[in-house]
């Protein structure tokens, strides 16, 4: 090309400030072409405006359908609805039961239901903060097939004893209170005690509510075209209730938390919520579930703030096609021998261009994701669609994970479009290495385990970062790309996306080095 | 005009690169088609698969190099200067565009058909050992079945309408980078969008507009009638935007100054 004007190679030190000048150099070339600034502004309206087509539609299958989810004490989204035998009581004290059964009813047509037990239906023992969803509690219960678990706050779950209930191995629990401690014990026998775990609930009302409860999530159904959840009721036999330390006994009321809300509070004809006594307990049926608010179809209608960004695609794009222009154009005008005359230290020319597109890239996504996230929620739960409330931590990890996602994807443009001198492929490699995975992975075309695998080792690892909702092990959905489930964690799938722009980085400075410009 | 179409063919022919990206449409269809009939599987009657269209899935990949072909046969002529040349020599712009469309209609041609049947070959060397077989409800893939022909013609022409639509659109924008970013998010973007959009009326009319989405439309065999738009008339949409980005290159190619 203009190979008259390739310096020769100097040893020379630039001038003191070197780098710094170097930058403000490159910034007046990047701020002074004005397709380059459009195309940054352009980015995050186009981010915004994606955004807003994808939260336009109204909820019609569930017009007022739109009541918030309720928020736990973490700042999650929380499904909160059980049946609940109670009574306030005030000061430190425990209440012990024992568990002889847990049997379920799963409604697997409209008209239909056979007996089925979830594997997360669970009955126990509760002491809660009040009566309100959301509020603060610590259980122990039984569950449907993975023994006896002492749960509190939504999130945290401990494991106990394994096995079944039954009327011959009767299952004992124990919630004692002291202070704003909540200890859990099991016994197989009702004299040997052991810990399972304790809770702190700071804050826990001096009256909180104490008693016995019932629920059940869906159950999981394979059927020929995909996995479907069936809604189901369970009925636990409690027997010989009894009070201790200073909670002594009043009259037990009976109430159905969470009546419309919840994954699968749904009686059918003759599975209602209730409660019966029996001898020195209570037979108590109940439905739903007390639980973090997981995504994928055992949550249908709900949105979550990645959906607000799904314009990032779009600003993706542009941003690729800035950051892999920004170099390319240089050869193709012969500014780069300029460039490279004025600044002999060829590494430190790309560092300089890798900084300025980063930093613009960096603030498109940071912005853009600020105005989506807070407005797309109150747009999408204006339209009926209840929005799954994450802790703000999370809110601010998927804003500034956006803004790091679109710095890393210009920044790998930039440095394959260094690599190949040839825009036009150095965009289509950088994005079709993003946005096809992602789009395979997600559409359902292939098969779970090569949409995992697609997911951890191209590019499109990085999407990960903008993955609001929590993978639990004790809630039942179906943990997939489809249903936006990324296979890696959202910082691991970053750096993949990090590392393949680094590796094209650093091959681009040793070829600048090496070629003639 | 058939001397100006021999010039195109001789400049497309003469860029080492274009050789290997034809190579590259080729052989990503091919490679991309085989992954994902490698790893679907159909363990019963009724699963719901395409295999058809498994098989042609890797048109998905193959498009992007065509794109790439068609951006570079006009946006390297702009960033390098020789659009004025190729003017002076040819000073009616009409036969510039419509030279530079048929050598690339005949190249894509060629390339599209070598993929897409090879494509189908290997879907029907692997697809029996995966579980599709005629227990579970699939006949042996042929040519001869009126649905299979149709996906296999529609995917050339996809392809081809493809190359149409991005030589349009680098027209348009004269400049290789911003075409090609265009024309992935025409692409890419649009399906992305659908699976967020709540409302089943809202997906389904993006489905129709979407380019990607509609066009392919073409390979579907199994379930025609569930799908958002028909076959040919999903091809047809793509065929309009592709009218419409030939139109406005056309247009901004005679009344632009180069």
């Amino acid at each position: 090309m203009t190979s008259t004007l390739t310096p020769p190679r100097t040893t020379a030190r630039p001038a003191r400030g070197g780098f710094g000048r170097l930058l403000h150099a490159e910034w007046t070339k990047f701020r002074t072409v004005r397709g380059w600034v459009w195309s940054a502004v352009g980015a995050v309206l186009i981010i915004c405006l994606v955004g807003l087509l994808a939260t336009a539609a109204g909820n019609e299958s569930d017009p007022d359908g739109g009541s918030a989810l309720p928020v736990g004490p973490g700042g999650e989204a929380v499904n909160d609805s059980f049946y609940f035998v109670h009574q306030k009581l005030r000061g430190d004290g425990s209440i012990t039961v024992s568990v002889s059964s847990l049997a379920g009813a799963v409604t697997t047509d409209p008209d239909d239901s056979g007996s089925g037990l979830a594997p997360w239906a669970k009955a126990g023992v509760i002491v809660k903060d009040g009566l309100d969803q959301g509020s603060s509690y610590a259980a122990m219960m039984v569950t449907g097939s993975h023994g006896v678990r002492m749960q509190y706050d939504y999130t945290h779950d401990r494991a106990g004893m394994t096995g079944a209930a039954s009327r011959e191995a009767p299952r004992w629990l124990r919630l004692q209170r002291t202070g704003d401690t909540l200890t859990g014990y099991q016994s197989a026998d009702g004299a040997k005690w052991t810990e399972v775990g304790h809770a702190d609930l700071s804050g826990l009302s001096a009256t909180p509510e104490v008693g016995l409860f019932v629920t059940s999530p869906s159950v999981e159904e394979e059927t020929g075209t995909g996995t479907g959840f069936a809604p189901a009721v369970a009925t636990g036999t409690f027997d010989r209730v009894t009070l201790g330390g200073r909670w002594t006994g009043g009259s037990w009321r009976n109430d159905q938390v969470g009546r419309d809300a919840g994954t699968s509070a749904s009686y059918s004809q003759d599975a209602k919520g209730g409660a019966t006594p029996s001898g020195d307990g209570f037979a108590v049926t109940g439905a739903g579930d007390i639980a973090p608010v997981v995504g994928g179809p055992a949550t249908s209608g709900v949105r979550t703030i990645e959906n607000f960004l799904v314009g990032t695609f779009a600003g993706l794009i542009i941003m690729v096609v800035v950051g892999a222009g920004c170099v390319t154009v240089e050869y193709r005008r012969g500014m780069i021998g300029l460039t490279l005359a004025a600044s002999p230290r060829r590494g430190r020319v790309l560092v300089a261009k890798g900084l300025v597109v980063g930093s613009v890239a960096l603030a498109v996504g940071v912005v853009s994701a600020a105005v989506m996230v807070p407005f797309g929620g109150r747009r999408s739960e204006a339209n009926g669609f209840p929005v799954l409330t994450v802790p703000t931590a999370t809110e601010l990890r998927v804003i500034v994970g956006t803004g790091l996602l679109l710095a890393a994807a210009s920044v790998f443009a930039l440095a394959v479009g260094a690599l190949l001198r040839r825009s036009a492929v150095a965009v289509t490699m950088v994005v079709v290495g993003m946005v096809l995975p992602y789009l395979l992975a997600t559409a359902s075309v292939l098969p779970d385990g090569a949409s995992q695998w697609l997911l951890r080792v191209t590019p499109a690892a990085g999407f990960a970062i903008q993955q609001s909702i929590e993978r639990y092990d004790q809630v039942v959905t179906v943990y997939a790309p489809s249903s936006g489930y990324f296979p890696l964690a959202p910082w691991a799938g970053l750096a993949v996306l990090g590392a393949y722009a680094a590796v094209s980085f650093a091959a681009a400075v040793v070829l600048l080095r090496r070629r003639d410009a | 005009m058939k001397s100006a179409g021999r010039a195109e063919w001789t400049k497309l022919r003469t860029d080492a690169g274009n050789s290997w990206l034809t190579l590259g449409v080729v052989v990503l269809t091919l490679a991309a088609g085989a992954a994902v009939a490698m790893t679907s599987r159909c363990d019963a009657t009724g699963c719901g698969g395409d295999p058809t269209r498994l098989s042609l899935t890797g048109v998905l990949a193959g498009q992007v190099v065509v794109a790439i072909v068609a951006v570079l046969m006009v946006g390297n002529e702009y960033g390098t200067g020789m659009m004025h040349t190729t003017l002076i020599a040819v000073p009616r712009r009409l036969t510039v565009l419509l030279s530079k469309s048929a050598v690339l209609t005949a190249v894509t041609l060629v390339t599209g058909t070598v993929s897409v049947l090879g494509s189908l070959l290997i879907g029907g060397l692997v697809r029996p050992g995966r579980g599709f077989t005629e227990e579970h409800g699939f006949p042996p893939l042929s040519l001869t079945d009126g649905a299979t022909l149709r996906a296999a013609v529609g995917s050339v022409l996809y392809l081809v309408l493809i190359g149409l639509l991005s030589l349009g659109t680098t027209l348009v924008v004269r400049n290789a980078a911003t075409a090609i970013g265009i024309v992935l998010a025409l692409l890419f973007v649009f399906p992305i969008l659908t699976q967020v959009v709540a409302d089943p009326d809202w997906q389904r009319h993006l489905q129709q507009i979407a380019p990607m989405t509609a066009g392919l439309a073409v390979q579907t065999t199994v379930h025609t009638a569930d799908l958002p738009i028909g076959p040919w008339q999903g091809l047809g949409v793509l065929a309009l935007w592709t009218l419409g980005a030939m139109t406005a290159g056309g247009w901004l190619l005679r009344a632009r100054d180069a």
